[in-house]
């Protein structure tokens, strides 16, 4: 068996850390994260504080606007910024 | 201290996320938001002159947003007064007093306490993200918060996926640091 088959870099690592956080990295890419996490702290300590993100994104109660009702706000307001600078 | 500056140009793509969510844990309607967002930049608008440079311009457009919402709930609850006092507060005499928020509240819910923080803690997730680069704060919102697929972000933003995770990965370990500093 190859080594890298099955033995990622930190970098990728991270990249698969952070596609596991959005419930996109595969099984396979989580089972070579996992192997990661056993022995690298950086890696082990990157994913602890990532995932805590993660749980703290979804308790927070963050709302933002959608693209599109930004610019409408931003449409309206430029209206009256012109009238109010003419 | 300096003396702050007004810059209504960059009101909207600056503070509009950040008063978006402060508004919307208030009054729970996305819609009423977005138009006491769009009144409060209408009021700020007309009442620059009366802004002293003290504040920043965020607490400053706040606080204009707060006395819209406290307006937004007078006039809700000037219609919603006819209807309580049609209500029946209940036949026993014995309850002399009690009001309707007495008998209903739960004495086992301590929800509103943890309402209150995940609200904070909304805010300040917000704040860190105003200090990120324009690209990285609007992708990470459309990813995180607006829980759109990579697809539809690379289609709407004009970027690679590869480029995306990038983006991520860069938001998110600023965001970390920003809430370890100003949170956890």
């Amino acid at each position: 068996m190859k080594k890298s088959f099955l033995f990622i870099s930190c970098d990728e690592a991270k990249h698969i850390c952070d596609k596991a956080q959005y419930g996109e990295a595969s099984s396979w890419e989580r089972l070579k994260l996992k192997l990661r996490i056993s022995w690298c702290h950086i890696t082990k300590s990157y994913t602890k504080k990532n995932t805590k993100l993660t749980d703290v994104m979804q308790k927070a109660e963050v709302n933002c606007l959608k693209n599109d009702e930004r610019a409408n706000i931003q449409k309206k307001f430029k209206k009256q910024l012109a009238k109010h600078q003419n | 201290m300096p003396k702050q500056q007004l810059d209504p140009n960059k009101w909207v793509s600056k503070y509009s996320d950040y008063l978006f969510n402060y508004t919307i844990s208030r009054v729970s309607d996305r819609a009423i938001a977005q138009d006491l967002v769009s009144e409060t930049f209408l009021a700020g608008l007309k009442s620059m002159a009366n802004f002293k440079g003290d504040a920043s311009e965020r607490t400053w457009l706040v606080s204009i947003l707060k006395r819209k919402i406290i307006d937004y709930y007078r006039r809700i609850n000037s219609n919603k007064g006819k209807a309580e006092v049609r209500m029946n507060y209940g036949t026993s005499s014995e309850a002399e007093g009690d009001w309707l928020e007495e008998r209903i509240a739960d004495p086992f819910d301590k929800t509103a306490e943890d309402k209150m923080e995940n609200t904070e803690l909304g805010e300040a997730i917000l704040s860190c993200l105003d200090q990120l680069p324009q690209k990285q704060a609007e992708v990470f919102k459309m990813k995180t918060i607006l829980g759109y697929d990579t697809e539809t972000i690379c289609k709407e933003l004009d970027i690679t996926a590869s480029n995306l995770w990038v983006i991520i990965h860069r938001a998110r370990a600023a965001l970390t640091d920003c809430l370890e500093k100003n949170w956890f």
